[in-house]
């Protein structure tokens, strides 16, 4: 049987604001435990919260990114239930009236056509601490700690529509991931690192067949941070549901956990034993107001977004699409293209030695481009002396592993390690008359009107010079010597 | 009469003509401590030989004649509902039995710095939770007028402290009347300020949008001067309000000629003991005489006030107990406990009294999904309405006298065994903390021995007009007033 497949994300991010929601507290990953806490974000009675005004700055660029309506009154809830990592016995939440409500984020379809998929909210909440096992799980430990550095961190959580054009795949999911994480990330509201749990996913998933109207019953799975884990948790659900289906049973209404060891989802809990919440409006919170001005400040900070990216690097740039595409999957790769524009000649040229020769000496360096020790102006330094036939290609990529090793410019290093192209004629004529004596053929060939060999020829005097002649110039002497 | 039952005011002046030390003011007080605490059991925890450290640093700023605050060198204690860094904060509750904050509540901050000496932490319902001090973890408190009876709840440790010179001046708290019933009961004066007047960081949350801090002192000048230094916007508290800090002082000596004060009509039915009710309108008389102008007024939504604040207060005291769990603090159930799940229910069904868990449950039950719009969201309409009474009625007049309680001071016992009719001991306070107005408790003299309390009702953050009414009617009743601070001040 064929289905309709349906699927649905609740995405909780971490925001990167220096201070955590209702504290002074820094956001620090890389603290030693409970070293980031006060009495507010450990539940200390009669500690009170207060507000961080850049994680509502941040909630709201998100919502104006995904295209939101902006509730200019907004008001913080309390979510309660009882878990060790949760200091006060509740989450401060959002419940009625979020910052941000029905909003859409457009997608390549499967059918490579666009899609729009609803947004329904996003809600500004803080993060609980973190449960440090004996062994596996709490149930199964002696002994579990806390620490609380991640409690109170700011946490957004987007939550799409399954009304308003769900997902359709595994794939469209994947998508729909990465582009909501692309988008974040561009907006400078989060760094969204998947292996840190920046970027945490409950998915929804219901199938019918194909052609039915109405939804079938769904799971839940909770709290994935890994797109793999994802792909294979809704592959393994869509099997599941439909071998349930073909067999004449029903599918429950749950919450289930995926199981990283055996790719198998399995139950967590029924929808009769969902959790009373109890959600109502934190007294010690007052009703935020998002005057004009804030409003009008977020809307001017909110930067290109990819798409527009994307079109603006094509356009203005003239560079090829595939390049654009990898140029602007992350906006930090964007902007330093942007950089070394600016001094640069041959965008096309500058787009491929980006995309080719800086990644690649990135990658086997495990570097980000924040961390590249090249600065953008010495780069397009670079590609201009490539351009202008000052230095070849080849030693080009010398001079470039140099940059990146030293962090110096690139003349600095030509004329260090001797790269310097030859610039006396009367010694590349000298040269050039070796080759020319040692290859008759081509020289006769060349004589005869073909001009394949010379390319040939060129290439031998690289070998002698050892790629330090100019090419454009021993060419010049080439076609002097050979052909007037 | 003796240095302890003396006011801060008087004692402010004497300390400020060299005629005393900030030292022998508190023997004093500790002497007295040492006579009637076993009795009275007003204090959790006393503070004596940091208090005696703090007193000769008082007196060490008198002797170097450097202009000090008024509060220096005056002996407070303080309801052990607030954060005290380093002094064990036990909220009258076995589960905070062993807690001992890492910091300072903002109030407390500012009184210390003010140069006071603090005498201990006082006595409380567990949690706040309570109108006469009887369901407290540490014990009850008797009430220093007469032991027989309780002092009111639920800082009542506060109000016994101050009634038998075991303080000089003490903190309480509010939430539906925790400092005017006991300051009446007490016969001591009180004040709860506006919502949003003190700063709330530091106290211990019973119901968030109602709980606010005040001041007990034997005169309505000892409140006014207490309340000065407490007051004041907080940025760790986002709910206290960005409003001018007047000097309430200022507002004495004003006199009530003109002044209309209103008789809320739904105050005085069936239900209140006549005896209180003649004493209230004999004060009322005493007030017409010297000028005011009374008028009768309705607040017709008064009879929904009880019911209303019974839900907001429990459903905000449900979650804000939550944190009472035996995981980061306090008492931890010592049974051998298979999983987390059981740590919460052992420890907080031994951890908690009777009446904060009764509370737990029927909040809990307040907002429940499907019971949430029949209760809590029903509350908060009341709680409009009847915020609306009051507005309506106060552009008629400039204040508004009521009974404190509907009775006097009960016995120890009484009322354990019923706990609706201890909630309807708060009738005639609870609608100030769902209103967020301030009030006042001024002693207008007993019955049988016992203490009746008039209760002063202003506009929201118009403490003054409070202060100013209160202060007319004891120096009335009292005659020309003795030396007070002003005059100490001026010095």
């Amino acid at each position: 049987m064929d289905y309709d497949i349906i699927i649905c994300f609740e995405t909780h991010v971490e925001l990167k604001t220096e201070t955590k929601l209702f504290c002074d507290c820094l956001v620090k990953y890389e603290a030693p435990p409970n070293s980031q806490i006060c009495p507010v974000c450990t539940g200390q009675p009669g500690a009170l919260p207060v507000l961080n005004k850049k994680a509502v700055e941040y909630a709201i660029r998100a919502g104006l990114a995904l295209n939101c309506t902006i509730n200019r009154e907004s008001r913080f809830a309390r979510k309660n239930y009882f878990y060790p990592d949760l200091p006060k016995g509740y989450q401060i939440s959002q419940f009625e009236r979020p910052f941000c409500e029905d909003g859409y984020l457009e997608i390549t379809g499967d059918d490579g056509k666009p899609y729009v998929v609803g947004i329904k909210r996003i809600h500004l909440e803080e993060d609980a601490g973190k449960l440090v096992h004996s062994s596996g799980s709490l149930e199964a430990s002696e002994y579990s700690l806390v620490d609380y550095n991640r409690s109170s961190v700011p946490l957004l959580e987007i939550v799409a529509d399954h009304e308003r054009n769900p997902l359709r795949s595994v794939k469209e999911a994947r998508t729909y991931l990465e582009k909501l994480r692309q988008i974040l990330k561009y907006i400078e509201i989060s760094d969204c690192m998947l292996e840190k749990g920046q970027f945490r996913c409950d998915v929804n998933i219901s199938i019918r067949p194909k052609g039915s109207k109405g939804l079938g019953n769904r799971a839940e799975i909770k709290n994935m941070a890994s797109f793999k884990f994802i792909t294979d948790a809704l592959e393994y659900e869509i099997k599941r549901q439909s071998e349930l289906i073909e067999s004449g049973s029903r599918v429950s209404q749950e919450t289930r956990l995926f199981d990283e060891e055996k790719r198998v989802t399995r139950p967590m809990r029924s929808k009769e034993d969902a959790p009373d919440y109890r959600y109502f409006p934190d007294p010690d919170l007052i009703e935020v107001e998002i005057d004009r001005d804030f409003l009008q400040g977020i809307e001017d900070s909110v930067p290109e977004l990819p798409d527009q990216k994307l079109d603006h690097l094509i356009k203005h740039f003239g560079i090829p699409r595939h390049d654009a595409i990898v140029l602007t999957r992350e906006k930090k790769v964007s902007d330093f293209f942007e950089k070394c524009a600016l001094h640069c000649n041959d965008r096309r040229r500058l787009s491929h030695w980006i995309t080719k020769d800086l990644f690649k000496l990135l990658n086997d360096s495990s570097l980000t481009i924040e961390e590249c020790p090249i600065r953008p102006k010495d780069f397009s330094r670079l590609i201009n002396l490539t351009d202008r036939g000052d230095i070849t290609d080849s030693i080009g990529r010398t001079v470039l592993y140099e940059m990146f090793r030293t962090g110096k410019n690139p003349e600095t290093i030509i004329e260090a390690k001797g790269l310097k192209p030859i610039q006396d004629v009367d010694l590349l004529d000298k040269i050039l008359d070796e080759v020319i004596g040692e290859n008759p053929d081509a020289v006769s060939k060349i004589k005869q009107g073909i001009t394949k060999p010379i390319d040939f020829l060129v290439g031998q005097v690289m070998k002698k010079t050892r790629g330090k002649a100019p090419a454009k110039k021993v060419r010049e002497l080439v076609h002097k010597k050979l052909l007037k | 009469m003796e240095l302890c039952d003396r006011s801060a005011c008087e004692l402010a002046g004497m300390l400020r003509k060299r005629e005393i030390s900030s030292r022998e003011i508190t023997e004093s007080v500790f002497k007295r401590i040492d006579e009637k605490e076993e009795t009275i059991n007003a204090y959790i925890t006393t503070t004596r030989e940091t208090a005696l450290k703090q007193a000769d640093l008082a007196d060490k700023k008198f002797r170097n004649g450097k202009r000090t605050p008024l509060l220096n060198g005056i002996p407070i204690a303080i309801k052990d509902i607030l954060c005290t860094q380093g002094i064990r904060t036990t909220c009258g509750s076995n589960i905070l039995s062993n807690f001992i904050p890492t910091y300072t509540a903002t109030a407390v901050k500012k009184v210390l710095q003010a140069g006071a000496v603090l005498t201990g932490k006082t006595n409380m319902d567990e949690f706040a939770m309570g109108s006469s001090t009887e369901n407290s973890a540490f014990g009850s408190t008797r009430n220093p007028v007469n032991i027989e009876h309780v002092p009111g709840g639920s800082s009542g440790g506060s109000a016994a402290a101050v009634s038998g010179g075991e303080t000089i001046l003490a903190i309480g708290t509010d939430t539906g009347g925790s400092i005017r019933l006991p300051s009446a009961y007490c016969g001591v004066a009180g004040i709860k300020p506006t919502y949003g007047r003190v700063s709330r960081y530091g106290l211990i949350s019973y119901a968030s949008s109602l709980d606010q801090i005040g001041a007990l002192g034997r005169t309505t000048e000892d409140c006014a001067m207490l309340l000065n230094v407490i007051c004041g916007h907080d940025r760790l508290d986002s709910t206290s309000a960005q409003v001018k800090k007047p000097d309430f002082r200022r507002s004495f000596n004003k006199g009530i000629k003109g002044l209309k004060v209103g008789l809320p009509r739904e105050y005085f039915v069936e239900g209140i003991d006549t005896r209180v009710e003649d004493q209230i309108m004999k004060a009322v008389k005493v007030l017409g005489k010297n000028g005011a102008d009374i008028i009768d007024i309705s607040l017709p939504h008064t009879k929904y006030a009880i019911s209303a604040y019974y839900l907001i207060a429990t459903a905000e005291a449900s979650s804000n107990l939550a944190r009472y769990d035996g995981v980061k603090y306090g008492f931890r159930s010592n049974h051998d406990l298979p999983d987390s799940v059981r740590m919460y229910e052992e420890t907080r069904s031994e951890g908690f009294g009777k009446e904060v868990k009764r509370r737990i449950m029927l909040g809990t039950y307040a907002l429940s999904a499907g019971y949430y719009d029949a209760y809590y969201l029903k509350a908060q309409k009341a709680r409009t309405l009847i915020k609306e009474d009051f507005d309506k009625a106060f552009e008629k007049v400039d204040c508004m006298i009521t009974p404190v309680s509907p009775c006097l001071p009960f016995k120890l016992g009484e009322k354990m065994a019923d706990p609706l009719q201890m909630y309807l001991v708060d009738i005639y306070t609870v609608s100030l903390n769902l209103t967020g107005l301030p009030g006042m408790s001024v002693n207008c003299g007993t019955v049988d021995g016992l203490p009746v309390g008039l209760q002063i009702i202003g506009k929201a953050f118009d403490e003054e007009m409070v202060l100013r009414v209160g202060n007319a009617y004891e120096k009335i009743l009292k005659g020309p007033h003795r030396k007070d601070a002003k005059n100490a001040e001026k010095r």
